[in-house]
């Protein structure tokens, strides 16, 4: 263990190394965190002390993010990424293999404070799983019963991460369908300097006449964002890479940063040039931690090179740096306004709006946000024109797609098509066979049937985000509903009524159906609530992560309303509640087990 | 008053207060002279009022009313008896609808309670267990009405009697629904 | 244009604007009732409680924070409009421990009217009975975070008004709740004192002033009507 005066060097350390600025209070918080595996009240006072925030904002901060510990944990903390594609390699009998060799549940510290193990959101590496996460750092992929029997040795040796066998932290790209941006840039385009010597309005237009939307899921064309940037009231800019990929099921964002970084950052110094920004932000999402040394390293050469700085790419007067802020895992801080709200070291709680971010962002700042595969495509529109990102797709969905596929089939991996591709070729290239459905954009996407393969993935029929689950026959379509309903009441900011309560109420319903809480069987009667919890939930949350947190539900009724159907059964209502538990502390306190000692919880016929 | 079309037979009504004060009861009383033009029209059934013990022995019942939340194994056998043999449930004033003042002690540990109060905790298996939590009547049972109050005001009474006597839904009138 | 004030149509009502009106600022300002719990004119929206949800041209919006258009149709009381806050209130009322009939804030809470209005006569959900212990270190105001809504209204009278930041946001999800800011985390080792605002503006009964309780006969509360028994 490290003693008291080092963690407390250490967090002056870290203090001064953000300058003690209170926007920076996530970063601050996840490199302390780092040193100390925990943060106890006292340190979270030290650290509002030093930044002039007060405790209890501090404490608001730090209970927000699930990778921030407030509770003591392991000096080694195991996370199993807990995503539906990795329940479907084995996670769940793998995370109980590991427990029980450890003698810890989930969630739990053991006696000597040597591990912990638990669960989070999906890591993106669904093409390479189940994965899990080592002290919010390295990731484990390909984990299997032997691994974990390895894993559970040299946790009970107290064996530092550093020595566990290299192999285990392999990710690769799995790149099984190339276009042109997973092609990278052709040798024969034009180098960054002579791309920034184009007039700022010569950019922008090479955009608007590409017709590119936005990759994050809205579609939002770009260069109208860029262009109420550009016009927004304002000295100082600001263009941020959401590199927040929390969308389980969707991992391109991953493979784009490790492989296709230079691309990604002359995207934004494009928009930067664009709209007139100085200041550009990588939020990448914890989960991806480990990638952060060699983005330090790619921008570091960027700035030798002059591609950052002053007078970017020989441009006078143009300056652009790109700062990587690390998030915390939180999903919702993939939505813009809560990714800024992250950004400034706040609670990543979606803001009100209007203003929107191109009007006041970072700090009031007019902020572009777009997506890293949206970067990545103005790379190569500035290069080749807009013309040429125009003829390829269709009319209203310009440009190629990247698909993150995973689940059911022989090939998961990356596969990048025009837009316009029919979901059915997509599962023929990966192999996939006796498909029952496809979760297209993630669980905030849609459940597309096998018999609707024939759509097409385009903003004007199936948009995406760019996740693409496969499910076969053999898969129960209510648990993957159930799940998502999980994930979603997990990642609630919590901030509006329908969201914080609407998806836990969702979730306890479909755990009754699935006779997960000891409730009463489900009947007809448990449908009609879900219906009306999904209805709720549409009809005006705050922010999208509760408008589409009944997605998977309202889809999976209505194309596998048999899956709900032969869990509601009873003929008349049930009860909510395990009735028999319910007289378990009394049964505890007068010793009795006689039959009036017990209660069915189902309702006698 | 409005002469609704009368009844081909008079309507059966049962009530009960489980985990409940008999406020309600009380306040059913309460609608006076009104308790006149009720007995033309109804006959009542196992209820407090009535001293009969077991609901609709012969007969389904009309109209069932049920005042308190369930705070024993007692409360919800009797209280499915009253579903199995009602044709229409009504949870009657802030205990049955939310647990009320008794659901207060639903963040203690009822065992603990017990032996606290009573030190060697009677085992007679005569007596009813009671539940971890004091729980609305609608978690274990449906119920098809509802009368906030506590208790409900006379009028809030007699206005659900009334629709229901005429085969409408109750709607409470404004001002009737009241929580306290 | 014509030069008399721009209007927009509220359920078939014109409604005056100003500038930098909300919908539900430029109602209120009108005398029309948009129901509400998280808004208030002294402090910044929160648009978290979502009870003002109104359609604005078909579209489902907050109207504490949506921008007043001139011309633009909004509906506020249609039947879907009725159930949703219907649904909302009933999810506030499992969400904590509301027990009208033993709190001191009755007939003067905003929930409470708000439910009795929309004609909730029952819960409709399960009941989550959450573990929240009451705080009653402070000598003159009450902590009973059993009934708090996280309207966040004391928050942000702490920090607009106040000037002390008394109150944050902390958790996330349904064990979203209220944090106080003081060393030990209770009310009573914080800087709130009983005459600031923040004290005063909760619409429920989670944040009191002591030794007042009960002392306004029922009939004569702020939300009691005729119809009020005696």
């Amino acid at each position: 263990m490290v003693d008291a005066a080092t963690v407390a060097g250490g967090v002056d350390a870290v203090l001064g190394r953000w300058q003690r600025d209170p926007h920076a209070l996530v970063q601050i918080l996840r490199e302390t965190q780092a040193l100390t595996h925990w943060l106890p009240r006292p340190l979270l006072a030290h650290i509002a002390a030093a930044l002039g925030l007060t405790l209890a904002h501090v404490e608001g901060v730090a209970g927000f993010y699930r990778f921030f510990h407030t509770r003591p944990v392991g000096r080694t903390r195991v996370l199993f990424s807990d995503n539906i594609t990795d329940r479907m390699l084995g996670s769940e009998t793998l995370l109980a293999q590991l427990c029980a060799r450890l003698g810890v549940a989930p969630g739990e510290v053991d006696a000597q404070g040597r591990f912990s193990v638990d669960r989070c959101s999906c890591t993106g590496l669904c093409d390479q799983g189940p994965a899990l996460l080592v002290n919010h750092h390295p990731v484990v992929t390909r984990l299997d019963a032997a691994r974990v029997d390895a894993l559970a040795d040299l946790l009970l040796a107290d064996t530092p991460v550093e020595q566990w066998p290299a192999a285990w932290f392999d990710v690769i790209d799995g790149v099984q369908r190339a276009d042109v941006l997973l092609s990278g840039l052709a040798a024969d385009t034009p180098a960054l300097p002579a791309v920034l010597a184009q007039s700022p309005q010569a950019l922008l237009d090479e955009v608007a006449t590409s017709g590119l939307r936005g990759r994050g899921g809205a579609g939002f064309p770009t260069a109208r964002k860029w262009q109420a940037c550009r016009d927004a009231a304002g000295d100082l800019r600001v263009v941020v890479c959401n590199a927040d990929e929390g969308e389980p099921g969707t991992f391109k964002d991953r493979v784009l940063l490790a492989s296709h970084a230079d691309a990604v950052f002359d995207g934004m110094t494009v928009a930067a040039r664009a709209v007139g920004a100085q200041q550009g932000f990588l939020y990448l999402r914890g989960e991806y931690r480990f990638l952060l040394p060699q983005l330090e390293q790619v921008l570091a050469r960027r700035r030798a090179q002059g591609l950052l700085g002053r007078d970017v790419g020989g441009v006078a007067g143009f300056g652009f740096d790109i700062a990587i802020h690390l998030g915390a895992g939180a999903y919702v801080c993939g939505e813009e306004s809560a990714l800024i709200e992250s950004l400034e070291g706040k609670r990543g709680t979606p803001r009100i709006r209007p203003p929107f971010p191109v009007q006041a962002g970072y700090l009031g700042r007019p902020t572009v946000v777009n997506n890293v595969e949206t970067f990545c495509a103005v790379a190569h529109i500035a290069r080749r024109g807009g013309a040429w990102w125009a003829g390829i797709g269709t009319t209203q969905s310009t440009g190629t797609k990247i698909h993150s596929v995973s689940g059911d089939c022989a090939r998961p991996g990356l596969y990048e098509y025009p837009l316009g591709t029919p979901i059915a070729q997509i599962l023929a290239d990966c192999g996939a066979r006796d498909v029952q459905a496809v979760q297209v954009g993630g669980p905030s996407g849609a459940c597309v049937p096998a018999s609707e393969a024939g759509r097409a993935i385009a903003f004007e029929d199936v948009p995406s985000a760019g996740a693409f689950m496969v499910f076969d026959r053999t898969r129960d379509l209510f648990e993957v509903a159930r799940h998502f309903a999980r994930f979603f009441a997990h990642e609630s900011c919590g901030l509006c009524t329908p969201c914080r309560v609407g998806t836990e109420l969702v979730v306890r319903r479909l755990d009754k159906l699935a006779h997960a809480r000891g409730a009463g069987s489900a009947s007809a009667f448990d449908i009609d609530r879900l219906h009306d919890l999904d209805t709720v939930l549409h009809s005006g949350t705050h922010c999208g992560l509760g408008a589409s947190a009944c997605n998977p539900l309202r889809d999976t009724m209505r194309h596998f309303g048999a899956a709900y159907a032969q869990r509601a059964t009873a003929p008349q209502f049930q009860p909510d509640v395990d009735l028999d538990a319910e007289l378990s502390s009394a049964r505890r306190a007068t010793g009795r087990s006689d039959a009036g000692a017990h209660l069915h919880t189902d309702t006698p016929a | 008053m409005n002469a609704s079309s009368p009844s081909p037979r008079k309507l059966r009504v049962a009530t009960v207060s489980l985990a409940g004060c008999f406020g309600c009861h009380m306040s059913l009383l309460d609608i006076d002279e009104r308790l006149f033009d009720l007995v033309e029209r109804v006959d009542f059934d196992r209820s407090p009022l009535t001293d009969i013990k077991t609901v609709g022995e012969h007969d389904r019942c009309d109209i069932g009313l049920v005042e308190g939340g369930l705070c024993n194994a007692e409360n919800v056998e009797v209280l499915r008896a009253f579903r199995a043999r009602c044709t229409v449930l009504v949870a009657v004033g802030a205990c049955a609808i939310t647990g009320g003042l008794p659901a207060l002690r639903n963040h203690l540990d009822v065992g603990d309670i017990m032996q606290s109060v009573y030190g060697r905790v009677p085992d007679d298996p005569e007596l009813p267990l009671p539940l971890n939590r004091v729980l609305p009547i609608h978690e274990v049972v449906r119920i098809d009405h509802a009368l906030p109050g506590c208790p409900p005001p006379a009028d809030a009474f007699w206005q659900l009697l009334q629709d229901l006597m005429a085969g409408r839904t109750p709607v409470p009138a404004p001002g009737l629904i009241r929580y306290d | 244009m014509s030069a008399v004030d721009p209007t927009f149509d509220l359920d078939g009502q014109p409604v005056a604007l100003q500038p930098g009106d909300t919908i539900l600022s430029a109602a209120a300002r009108a005398g029309l009732d948009i129901p509400h719990l998280c808004w208030s004119e002294e402090v910044s929206g929160s648009a978290s409680c979502r009870l003002c949800t109104v359609l604005a041209e078909g579209r489902p919006v907050a109207a504490c924070v949506t921008p007043a258009v001139a011309g633009q149709k909004v509906e506020c009381r249609t039947p879907s409009l009725a159930t949703q806050r219907l649904r909302l209130l009933q999810m506030l009322f499992v969400e904590g421990n509301h027990f009208c009939p033993g709190c001191e804030k009755s007939g003067n809470c905003l929930l409470q009217v708000q439910a009795e209005r929309a004609g909730m006569t029952d819960l409709n959900f399960e009941v989550l009975n959450p573990e929240r212990p009451v705080d009653a270190s402070h000598p003159d105001v009450l902590f009973e975070p059993n009934r708090c809504i996280l309207c966040q209204l004391c928050v942000r009278a702490s920090d607009e008004i106040d000037g002390k930041r008394v109150f944050a946001i902390g958790g996330h999800g349904i064990a979203t709740r209220l944090l106080i800011d003081s060393p030990s985390g209770r009310l009573g080792d914080s800087a709130l004192s009983v005459d600031d605002r923040a004290a005063h503006i909760c619409p429920v009964g989670a944040l009191l002033p002591k030794r007042v309780g009960f002392a306004v006969p029922i009939g004569q509360r702020r939300f009691d009507t005729e119809d009020t028994r005696g």
